[in-house]
């Protein structure tokens, strides 16, 4: 910092207003995040129904979660809907805003269509997306069987009823995606196409080795940002599903959330929160091994 | 030309994909109900009565405004002490300052699967439950409002700065009344976000909140779809879900630009 320090006691001065601003932060952080932290590498290796008291089972929450079906079924649920949920994501996001960075009119339009699902609750999303999947009245079994098709039990059928979330949440998130794709395309050199153009590059060509390896950052991000979103998924589920049929919905955080706040089982919530941030880390760190590569810029 | 046109028909599918599912819920909800089912647009006959219902079953008035209140008390409370921390980080210097910048980037990357439940235990420990305190406190300052300011704030000229501490002013002043109006476009990005995000959170209510009379706007309203009050009846929850969606669309209609381009900047930089 190049502060200039006219008088001598102005340090000091500066010293004690820094301590008065950052102090908020201080007793916020002490409070709502670093005793929580705590709290929760206490409460895993305990038994406690947040009634009565704590009773210490050692690694004996790890253990029921090992031999937990339930667990493992929610975790293989949530994988189901992020290897649907990402790539379709990223297909239609960069589809969208490879068209949006023509040369085209009302493209202020276009974004705030497709952003619009993003800034509405997710509440009324899934609300609205449970009546339009509906197997007897929805509009598209009906719009279906107008056109001679037969009925699809978008909610009612184990396998289907995961892969149904899923179009849902991309179709509510997509435009978010769109909106940053389209800044990773708006920063790629037009000189580099043109030199391709050159060369003889087909479109094609020119999007694979041009603008993917150029926009390889934005798409880490998307990657990255979509599957910490997807391993919450919560609310889509709770409101559509209830995690059935069958808990063929069931995604690990909404396991957690009825264990925790249905049966008060806080210690075995915990531990369960805390094994899902692991594997979170661990596919996240994945993720950038395979889709990292380095870039000209 | 033919490209041309088939990028058009690309993006106005993609756009009728996005609009009109809202369209068809605003129509579905003035429908009398057994025409909800139907693939016409419009109803034979225009109707309040889903909506009637609503009003009747749940007291989603006051759930509006409890998340107006809500909302509106953790934007302030972001951007008056998010700010004041960005100010110190950016502008003043302190020992341990770039320790407290190491701290707050970490309690960025911490799974909130980690914290909810300690902090849901907090929360009873304080006898916040049930109350506004639960909704407020716990977001009363933000990681990522801090860095958006601090960020900002650096690129302001040193001059402007200095010329108010030789006349005298506080850092809060220069804080609050100079260096605020020089950083707008941050206030509403931080603004916006806060508001929107606290607006439809769902999922710390539904855990610290029983009370219907505190309960928000939106966990009011999946309360209303998952449970029996609904009796089944398609029209009144898409009211629901209508009225939950009307303030926040009425605002994005109107500072669309600013939505889209604040929830860029925290992509790109969260």
């Amino acid at each position: 910092m190049e502060q200039r320090t006219p008088i001598q006691t102005e340090k000091e001065k500066g010293d004690r207003a820094g301590y008065l601003f950052v102090l908020p932060y201080i007793i916020f952080f002490l409070v709502f995040t670093a005793y929580p932290l705590i709290f929760s590498f206490i409460l895993v290796f305990h038994r406690w129904n947040i009634v009565g008291p704590m009773q210490w089972i050692g690694l004996g929450n790890f253990a029921t979660l090992l031999h937990d079906p339930l667990f493992w079924k929610s975790l293989w649920n949530t994988a189901r809907f992020l290897i649907i949920h990402i790539p379709l994501q990223i297909a239609v996001a960069l589809v969208l805003a490879e068209i949006l960075n023509q040369h085209i009119r009302f493209r202020g339009f276009f974004r705030a269509a497709f952003f619009l699902p993003v800034v509405i609750s997710g509440v009324v999303v899934t609300i609205l997306w449970q009546q339009l999947y509906s197997t007897d009245t929805g509009l598209i079994n009906l719009s279906l069987s107008k056109l001679g098709l037969s009925r699809v039990p978008w909610l009612t059928s184990t396998t289907l009823a995961m892969p149904s979330i899923a179009i849902m949440a991309t179709w509510k998130n997509v435009g978010f995606y769109v909106v940053l794709f389209l800044a990773g395309l708006q920063s790629v050199p037009r000189n580099l196409y043109e030199v391709a153009e050159l060369d003889g590059a087909s479109k094609i060509q020119q999007f694979l080795k041009i603008t993917i390896p150029v926009i390889n950052p934005v798409v880490v991000l998307v990657v990255i940002l979509s599957t910490i979103n997807g391993f919450s998924l919560f609310i889509e589920p709770y409101v559509m599903t209830s995690g059935g049929p069958l808990n063929s919905t069931l995604s690990t955080f909404l396991y957690i959330y009825k264990e925790a706040f249905s049966f008060y089982k806080m210690g075995y919530a915990a531990s369960m929160g805390f094994v899902l941030a692991a594997v979170i880390l661990s596919v996240v760190l994945v993720q950038r091994k395979i889709v990292e590569t380095d870039t000209y810029t | 030309m033919f490209k041309r046109t088939l990028f058009y028909l690309a993006l106005m599918v993609g756009a009728f994909t996005f609009i009109y599912p809202f369209l068809w819920m605003a129509a579905a909800t003035l429908k009398p109900e057994y025409e909800i089912p139907q693939l016409s647009f419009f109803g034979s006959r225009i109707t309040a009565e889903s909506y009637r219902l609503v009003l009747e079953k749940i007291p989603v008035v006051r759930a509006f405004f409890n998340s107006l209140i809500v909302s509106a008390s953790v934007t302030a409370s972001v951007l008056v002490f998010s700010s004041m921390v960005g100010y110190a980080l950016s502008r003043l210097k302190f020992k341990g300052r770039e320790i407290i910048f190491t701290v707050i980037l970490f309690t960025m990357m911490i799974p909130f699967q980690i914290t909810l439940i300690p902090m849901y235990v907090l929360i009873v420990k304080l006898g916040w439950t049930d109350t506004y305190l639960a909704l407020i406190v716990p977001y009363m300052i933000n990681a990522f409002g801090i860095i958006l300011f601090r960020q900002f704030f650096k690129a302001i000229p040193q001059d402007v700065i200095d010329a108010a501490r030789i006349d005298g002013c506080s850092e809060l002043r220069i804080l609050f009344q100079i260096v605020w109006p020089l950083s707008v476009p941050a206030l509403v990005t931080v603004g916006i976000i806060v508001f929107m995000m606290t607006w439809n959170e769902v999922l710390w209510p539904l855990i610290v909140i029983k009370k219907t009379e505190i309960m928000t706007m939106p966990q009011m309203v999946a309360l209303f779809a998952v449970g029996g009050q609904a009796e089944n009846l398609i029209g009144v929850r898409l009211a629901a879900a209508m009225m939950l969606t009307i303030p926040v669309l009425v605002v994005y209609i109107f500072f669309q630009r600013h939505f889209i381009q604040s929830m860029a900047t925290t992509g790109l930089k969260g």
